[in-house]
């Protein structure tokens, strides 16, 4: 119960607040008293629970196979210092840091994290975090309306499409229409109804993902991002491999006005989904209108510098139904996290990893395309993960065939979109061995003739 | 050992070519790729990992938290994180757990989710939960989303446009019903700090979508005529929604399902003894009643091995279970992946930890250590409703200040000076100069009494020597901040260097 109260402790306070029983303190009328049993999960010591726990975790069969599966959630090679320093208990038990001066610690670091975003991202600013890619995408969206006094969203359709069921759902509730860009046979979106499409002036924002959901490198060709801001529409750049920020043109360098994406490849654990950390940045023009929390530096009164959670007046606890957002807790020891890997990292370590995932990534696909049938689906250069046509017809079966044999072959994306039932988007990282390629080439040529059977 | 209040920013500490040796040296990324798709620069710093470290260690030093320091902070449920629910989170089995994974390979992370939804059933007497949004506000924003789509299912949604809150509701639910399109409309107090079933009745009407509540309410009262206000409700159509903030007040005592509550969201981070982590990530299942459950977002966890789910929790060992994503009159999804699962984990390891009595006495102990509090102060401040509360208590600096210029922030920070966390300030909104205390059921008598004698010697101070009070905190590695010139001339980031 992790409740030191003893006998004595119980019956000393209740004497102060003058209570003849801790029952007489939470006495409920009869209507609404607890009349049948809890059913809950049942007291176990430590030493139990922890069995317990052991059981459900030999209950995770994916523990041993060799796996290529990326699509917005990625496996990285983690330093142990993150989780050393991370788990510190001052950082991990500590409350939102509304008291400054007693927060020195913590809001610096988020200032670091806002500054690490701002550099990667090449935008002006970045908040405190929010949920995870997908929330961020659909707040981003929402400074984007906001802005624009305009209720609907062009999406491009190689969004992943988790981040645009999220979009939908916010959507639903302020009721914004969402259209979407199809995308072009290379892989990217297909920009060529564009003109059109802008021409009514309805959108608020137009949504690219860059690498998008089949892997393709998809920022806006040079000039587009001025012409569709001269149609008084935003950019919006989402990004859910965030290593590809240490390698790619900033999304600032392709014309967005507001990017916003995942940081789970920055140490934070895969987690079966969760939490993540998502990231807003944009530029200054859109400062007042970011949501979440913002940590600014300021003077203390004796003029020391000293950092502080900042324009507030936007937040939820101050303007209730006014705020630009409903979101209060950002996710602050995710964003700790990947504070602590990118300072860790550094220029140096960040670029030999997305070095690693480039290369990684290629022989994996050399490896599979030199299999007879298995063929690139997309020809646009790619970062960590790209799209194979299937021989046979069904990528579903081939992957039930790897599974069999020990490999998450990677994600099919049929299970997304109905067009692609042949096709597997399939991830290499830098933590992908020589040894997983191999296994996976041998199974996949098993699995190639026995398709041939059928 | 003198204390490290200089803490210079990771940018300017590095130097390039520091770099630790996590990586092989990589070919350059114009090997791989066309230079106009590259950046040009990457202006990060390369640090040593000692220097690392240090940095973040001593950052740690500065940084107030459960571990080191007592928080005595209204509905914020501070209490302690067991380090058992940590080391299970981090089970390399659960935490290296591809979110993409064929269900037949995540049985084990399906059943923590599944045993976790049916405790929370039993616990709050709700038909089902959804373990799919990321935190408090997120939830309510889900529970509204369902709101709105039940009115449209059943051919309302024009008309049920009103969402109604109490003067003691958090921020977060006016914002939240904003994101959803609904009209906000405030409730006021009666004089014993409840809601009043005539004032409902006044407020409420064919309009009316739902009506947001805390119970107990942010003062800490039971709010003992819920039965009447929610049948009220029922009657003109609307739902209840429970804002589970002060859940820790009610387990094992009363259940929102039995107070009438159609949906309610929890947050395990104040509850389930989640770490807050300065900030998030936090977790907030959202529970509904029978007719809501088919508005669930997606996915749902499923055993599908069983006719009907059972009501409360029930061992997952014979079940096998899968993500439900075929859910026609589902509100859709609120996140890229399933759940917050860690904080699953952490919830279920403290669920087992305690078990249904174990619960029960958690709210109870909740319950003393706040009565124990108020007892042992209000004869030096204003306790406006001077009852037994629940979990938490408010009292009021406005006498305090009119005497002495002293206000309920200032009285705040002479606390960080003495080595407490301040308490909730100015919330709710209906007390003027409103502090407003949670201990949380993990704190000893000692410590309470510690709390107790700190906040006694700063109200007599505040009366004898106000100025010592208006100068505080003197203590901490800086003193008052101004927020003023951080909001008009906002300094958000580092910039390198130009030149």
């Amino acid at each position: 119960m992790y409740t030191p109260h003893t006998q004595r402790d119980i019956e000393a306070m209740l004497r102060v607040v003058g209570a003849s029983s801790l029952d007489e303190l939470v006495k409920v009328p009869d209507a609404v008293a607890i009349k049948a049993p809890l059913e809950v999960a049942p007291a176990l010591p430590e030493s139990e629970l922890t069995q317990r726990f052991a059981g459900f975790a030999s209950r995770v069969g994916a523990t041993d196979y060799v796996s290529f599966l990326g699509a917005g959630a990625y496996r990285h090679y983690v330093p142990p210092v993150i989780a050393t320093l991370a788990m510190r208990g001052e950082f991990l038990t500590a409350y939102t840091p509304y008291q400054a001066e007693v927060s020195q610690g913590y809001l610096q670091a988020i200032y670091e994290w806002q500054s690490y975003i701002a550099l990667l991202t090449g935008l002006d600013v970045a908040n405190a975090s929010v949920y995870d890619g997908a929330t961020a995408l659909a707040e981003g969206a929402i400074m984007a309306v906001n802005a624009t006094g305009r209720k609907a969203v062009l999406v491009s359709r190689a969004v992943h499409p988790n981040y645009r069921a999220v979009l939908k759902t916010y959507a639903d509730g302020l009721d914004l229409d969402i259209d979407e860009l199809p995308y072009a046979a290379d892989g990217t979106t297909d920009l060529s109804t564009i003109d059109a499409a802008l021409a009514d002036q309805r959108y608020a924002a137009v949504v690219v993902q860059t690498p998008n959901i089949f892997g393709a490198i998809d920022a806006l060709p040079v000039g587009m991002a001025e012409k569709i801001k001269a149609t008084g529409t935003l950019v919006i750049g989402v990004v859910a491999e965030a290593l590809s920020l240490a390698a790619l043109s900033t999304p600032a360098s392709w014309g967005v006005d507001i990017a916003v994406g995942e940081g789970q490849s920055f140490g934070v654990s895969l987690a079966y989904g969760g939490p993540y950390v998502g990231f807003i940045a944009c530029t200054t023009e859109h400062l007042r209108r970011i949501p979440g929390r913002l940590v600014g530096k300021s003077l203390d009164k004796d003029g020391k510098e000293a950092y502080v959670l900042t324009l507030q007046a936007r937040e939820q606890h101050i303007r209730r139904e006014k705020a630009t957002s409903n979101i209060c807790t950002n996710q602050a020891h995710c964003a700790l996290v990947a504070t602590i890997y990118l300072a860790a990292m550094g220029k140096t370590g960040l670029r030999n990893c997305a070095s690693a995932n480039l290369k990684r990534s290629r022989e994996l696909e050399k490896a599979v395309t030199a299999i007879d049938g298995f063929t690139t689906r997309f020809s646009a250069p790619y970062f960590n993960e790209f799209a194979v046509r299937v021989p046979g017809g069904s990528a579903k079966d081939v992957l039930k065939a790897l599974q069999a044999k020990g490999i998450l072959g990677g994600v099919d994306l049929g299970r997304w979109y109905p067009e692609l039932d042949d096709t597997i988007l399939m991830t290499a990282t830098e933590v992908t061995t020589d040894a997983d390629i191999a296994h996976l080439v041998t199974a996949l040529s098993e699995v190639r003739s026995l398709a041939g059977v059928h | 050992m003198p204390a490290f209040t200089e803490t210079p920013l990771i940018f300017d500490i590095g130097q390039d070519g520091r770099a630790n040796n996590y990586f092989a040296e990589g070919a350059p990324l114009s090997d791989f790729l066309p230079l106009d798709a590259l950046r040009d620069e990457l202006p990060l710093p390369d640090n040593s990992e000692l220097d690392v470290v240090r940095h973040f260690t001593r950052l740690s030093q500065k940084t107030f938290s459960i571990d080191t320091n007592f928080y005595p902070l209204g509905s914020c449920t501070m209490k302690y994180n067991p380090r058992v629910n940590d080391a299970m989170a981090n089970l390399p089995a659960l935490r290296d757990l591809h979110p993409l994974v064929p269900d037949e390979l995540a049985q084990g992370a399906l059943a923590v989710m599944w045993e976790l939804e049916r405790s929370l059933a039993s616990l709050f007497g709700m038909a089902a939960f959804s373990l799919n949004p990321a935190a408090g506000a997120h939830a309510e924003l889900t529970a509204l989303l369902i709101a709105k789509k039940y009115f449209k299912k059943y051919g309302q949604a024009l008309t049920r446009t009103t969402v109604i809150v109490p003067d003691t509701a958090h921020g977060t639910n006016p914002a939240s019903a904003a994101m959803v399109g609904f009209k906000v409309v405030s409730l006021k107090s009666d004089a014993r700090g409840r809601v009043s079933v005539d004032e409902i009745k006044k407020a409420i009407g064919s309009d009316t979508a739902v009506v947001m509540m805390t119970n107990p309410n942010t003062l800490g009262l039971y709010e003992d005529q819920i039965k009447e206000i929610t049948d009220a409700v029922h009657d003109v159509g609307g739902l209840m929604y429970y804002d589970g903030a002060n859940a820790n007040a009610l387990m094992g005592n009363s259940r929102p399902g039995d107070m009438g509550f159609d949906l309610m969201h929890l947050n395990l981070h104040k509850t389930f003894s989640i770490p807050h982590g300065g900030g998030g990530a936090g977790a907030g299942p959202v529970g509904v009643a029978r007719h809501l459950v088919p508005f669930l977002p997606m996915p749902v966890v499923r055993a599908t091995n069983i006719v009907s789910e059972p009501e409360g929790w029930k061992s997952s060992d014979d079940f096998t279970f899968a993500l439900d994503f075929n859910r026609e009159d589902s509100i859709g999804t609120m996140r890229s992946f399933w759940s917050n699962f860690a904080h699953m984990v952490r919830a279920l390891s403290y669920t087992y930890a305690n078990g249904a009595e174990g619960l029960t006495m958690v709210s109870k102990l909740a319950v003393l250590n706040a009565n124990y509090i108020r007892a042992s102060v209000s004869d030096l401040i204003e306790i406006p409703y001077d009852e037994y509360n629940r979990h938490e208590f408010v009292a009021s600096a406005q006498a305090i200040k009119r005497e002495t210029g002293v206000r309920a922030l200032d009285i705040g920070k002479a606390l960080l000076d003495r080595g407490y966390h301040a308490p909730t300030v100015y919330f709710p909104l209906l007390v003027p100069e409103c502090l407003m205390i949670e201990p949380t059921e993990t704190e000893s008598k000692e410590t309470l009494d510690g709390f107790i004698a700190a906040f006694r010697e700063i109200l007599i101070a505040a009366r004898e020597n106000p100025q010592s009070i208006l100068d505080a905190p003197l203590n901490t590695v800086v003193k008052r901040i101004d927020e003023t010139r951080a909001a008009r001339q906002p300094d958000l980031r580092w910039h390198p260097p130009t030149g």
